[in-house]
């Protein structure tokens, strides 16, 4: 066994690792987004909003979806793939469900007058940031189905939990993302 | 899940890799990952930018040092932007505009960072590769599809982006603001976005590599500056960069679906636009979090090449070790807390404003520490002036220069004088510019050897070190004066002032000296590819008797690095020098009666 390994038993997977660093990118990025709500929502002209219900229904979703990853995970540490590849299907489900109830949330809001031209309030603050959530949930659906074929062809002996445990990651902290945001929103705006 | 699972994986992933004999021509050169590769493609590709970004600068010096004379060829050349042979302002603005994004963003980030980074963290840290090989060419190429897409809004018939490299709106904003902000802005946010993904892409791997992928004995304290520098780097860079994107998020909202967050109150053309509540200052504010940090992103891995340089050639231990460290380390923090001394003549309270100050002038302290380090290191050296030694320590002389005027530019009530005028100019070219590119420089000349095998050209290279050198305190000091007048920055043409007429001739010999520091740096890439090819030979594996891992390597080392097991690490790369020896290899057991590290 070569030194890179000897060395590796101590540390945490690479891959794991770099999961690790893009979230608290991803963070960064949402962090900004917030500050500049905060400093916006200060300012004159700003326009509050009544948050719609659906928001709601799809916060129930994707903490379901969580669930559903988790046991993905321990379905594979324990060899059973069938039932791993119906979890990863079941997750993606949810994904998609929380993604269309987030468009759906969007509609109503349109309807009710929250457009874009000329205003900057808490509305269109809500759709960019909600917006760039959904396109991160989409990220983590594309790798879910790619992994959920993948399964159709690699044995299983030879295998390593790396990428579900990534993707797992990945998942819980779109969720966790997604309770900060909706509790943002709730608090300041 | 095991681990053993995870190390079986990884070691028949590196086995593999090194074994590969049968790479294509595409899988080599082009898609390739291994990072050798990786780094030549981003040092190529800077290079091509650096030419670009520089011949443009020439063109808007010639507009300010010769205002009144026409130069009909630039009409062949560039059309409608160069009437009658005249520098028009819209083409004059979109100049500096690119000038300054392919500086600080296409050369001295993915062409300093992306090319040491990827060249050196593997060879010195002891890896075959990065932690994610495809990551990592990814990383190049969403560079490549930014330049791509950059190079190509130079040639779009309203022009490239002429806003400035901050894009602040609403000129950024709102597309009929003049031809600068129309499809071009367009292309330049496109292009901005794509390079942003590279460079996360890029960081998460140097972190991932040098924190996990380290050989056995490679503790973090044993590890040369330049890795320390560039994990520093990565870091600011993952946590900056993706502010800049949610800026440029906002930005294309305003300016594509006519959203307000930077916009207020406008009439253009005599249209009233319906924009209102927008602040265009927040906009600054999500520009300079990424902005300030982004000079750092340049400037320390420059930093750590140059304390391996001069330590390597001083044939000294670099002094101040952990103190180096922690003064990288103090930088960077200090990176993010200093954003609004950009500022200061937004409105901002003056209250916070010395809040800035006080942070702003703190980083002379680390900055100072790096300085005395560097000096001392070079004290009583058994110095070889090899031309990477020269722009090493031509490096410092710079950043000393230039960060002496940052003294002046960070308190908040000289910066009201000072704001906007070639000061500003002459001090980021120096401390930051040319001193960073003085550090690419340095890095080129040191590890061409292990790049291509060949030895640059010498006599060439004292050529390009003695007129840079001289060239650019030619150009950038007088600057410096100039502002102390108050000459505004991004101004096309001074005539109308009498007050600055006096300065006619001073602009002219600015320019002549710029046109001539830009004929070296051309001489340099003859030199650079004439090398590639034709250079001196290198025939030994260690060919400046370094301590560090990349020259325990095979001269030309194929993806893997290392041939057999890699090397395992036993003492510090800074042995220089000791118990009578010139160098001691960091790969060398300690000796039962030698005093351990340093």
């Amino acid at each position: 066994m070569g030194m890179v390994s000897v060395q590796q038993q101590k540390k945490i997977h690479p891959l794991k690792f770099i999961m690790w660093v893009a979230m608290a990118s991803i963070v960064m990025m949402f962090a900004g987004l917030t500050s500049a709500y905060i400093i916006k929502s200060n300012q004159a002209s700003w326009q509050e909003i009544k948050m719609p219900q659906l928001f709601w229904f799809s916060t129930g979703a994707i903490l379901i979806s969580s669930i559903t990853i988790q046991m993905a995970v321990s379905s594979f540490k324990k060899g059973v793939l069938n039932k791993y590849r119906q979890l990863l299907g079941v997750t993606s489900v949810l994904g998609i469900v929380f993604v269309v109830l987030q468009l759906l949330g969007f509609q109503q809001l349109w309807d009710s007058g929250i457009q874009f031209r000329g205003v900057a309030g808490a509305g269109q603050f809500l759709y960019v940031v909600f917006g760039l959530h959904i396109v991160h949930v989409l990220g983590g659906i594309i790798a879910l189905l790619i992994m959920a074929i993948q399964t159709i062809f690699f044995r299983t002996k030879t295998r390593t939990s790396i990428s579900i445990e990534v993707a797992a990651t990945y998942w819980h902290f779109v969720d966790l993302l997604w309770l900060y945001i909706i509790i943002f929103f709730l608090l300041i705006g | 899940m095991s681990n053993e699972t995870i190390l079986h994986g990884l070691e028949t992933e590196s086995h593999g890799e090194h074994h590969a004999h049968h790479e294509t021509f595409i899988s080599k050169y082009v898609f390739s990952q291994d990072h050798k590769t990786i780094g030549k493609q981003f040092l190529i590709t800077g290079i091509v930018w650096a030419i670009i970004g520089g011949l443009f600068s020439v063109l808007f010096r010639l507009q300010l040092g010769f205002p009144e004379q026409t130069f009909p060829i630039l009409e062949t050349f560039f059309g409608k932007g160069a009437k009658g042979g005249v520098i028009q302002p819209e083409f004059y603005y979109a100049l500096i505009t690119i000038h300054g994004t392919v500086l600080v963003f296409f050369v001295l980030t993915a062409g300093l960072s992306g090319t040491f980074a990827n060249l050196l963290i593997p060879l010195q840290i002891g890896a075959r590769d990065m932690a994610s090989p495809f990551l990592n060419m990814l990383s190049y190429w969403f560079f490549f599809l930014a330049s791509i897409i950059m190079f190509s809004s130079l040639f779009v018939h309203t022009g490239p982006a002429a806003g400035g490299w901050t894009v602040y709106p609403p000129l950024s904003a709102l597309g009929q603001a003049g031809d600068g902000s129309k499809i071009g802005m367009d292309l330049w946010l496109i292009s901005m976005a794509f390079f942003i993904v590279s460079s996360l892409l890029g960081g998460l791997n140097y972190i991932a590599t040098i924190l996990n992928m380290r050989t056995k004995g490679m503790s973090m304290t044993k590890l040369p500056l330049t890795m320390w520098a560039i994990l520093f780097t990565a870091i600011l860079g993952v946590l900056s960069f993706p502010v800049l994107l949610s800026g440029a998020i906002l930005l294309l909202f305003d300016r594509n679906l006519g959203t307000s967050f930077f916009l207020s109150d406008i009439v253009i053309g005599g249209e009233i636009l319906p924009n209102e509540g927008g602040s265009a200052i927040l906009f600054q504010h999500l520009f300079w979090f990424l902005g300030h940090p982004e000079v750092y992103i340049i400037l320390l891995p420059a930093m750590g090449m140059v304390s391996e340089i001069l330590s390597v050639n001083s044939r000294k231990p670099i002094f101040g070790y952990m103190a180096m460290i922690a003064s990288l380390f103090s930088i960077a923090i200090l990176a993010f807390l200093v954003w609004a001394h950009h500022m200061f003549v937004t409105g901002l309270n003056p209250f916070l404003g010395s809040f800035f100050v006080l942070l702003t002038l703190l980083i002379a302290v680390p900055s100072a520490i790096k300085v005395f380090n560097w000096l001392t290191t070079l004290w009583r050296g058994n110095i070889r002036f090899t031309p990477g030694m020269l722009f090493a320590i031509g490096f410092v002389s710079l950043f000393i220069s230039g960060g002496l005027t940052g003294l002046f530019l960070g308190n908040s009530t000289i910066d009201i004088h000072l704001h906007d005028t070639k000061f500003v100019v002459a001090h980021f070219h120096i401390v930051m510019g040319v001193a960073s590119m003085f550090g690419m420089f340095a890095g080129i000349y040191h590890w061409f050897p292990k790049m291509y095998g060949r030895y640059l050209n010498n006599t060439l290279g004292y050529i390009h070190f003695w007129i840079t050198f001289l060239g650019a305190y030619l150009i950038f000091w007088p600057m410096h004066y100039e502002g102390l007048a108050g000459v505004p920055r991004r101004y096309l043409d001074l005539r109308g002032w009498h007050s600055f007429n006096k300065f006619e001739d001073l602009n002219k010999i600015i320019t002549i000296v710029s046109i001539i520091v830009f004929a070296m740096q051309l001489m340099f890439v003859f030199n650079f590819f004439y090398s590639i090819f034709k250079g001196r030979k290198v025939r030994t594996p260690n060919p400046w008797d370094s301590n560090t891992l990349e020259w325990t390597t095979p001269i030309n080392p194929g993806h893997g690095n290392w041939p057999g097991e890699i090397p395992e690490v036993h003492r510090w790369p800074y042995d220089y020098s000791k118990n009578g020896r010139s160098f001691i290899p960091q790969t060398e057991p300690i000796g039962p009666d030698e005093t351990k590290d340093h």
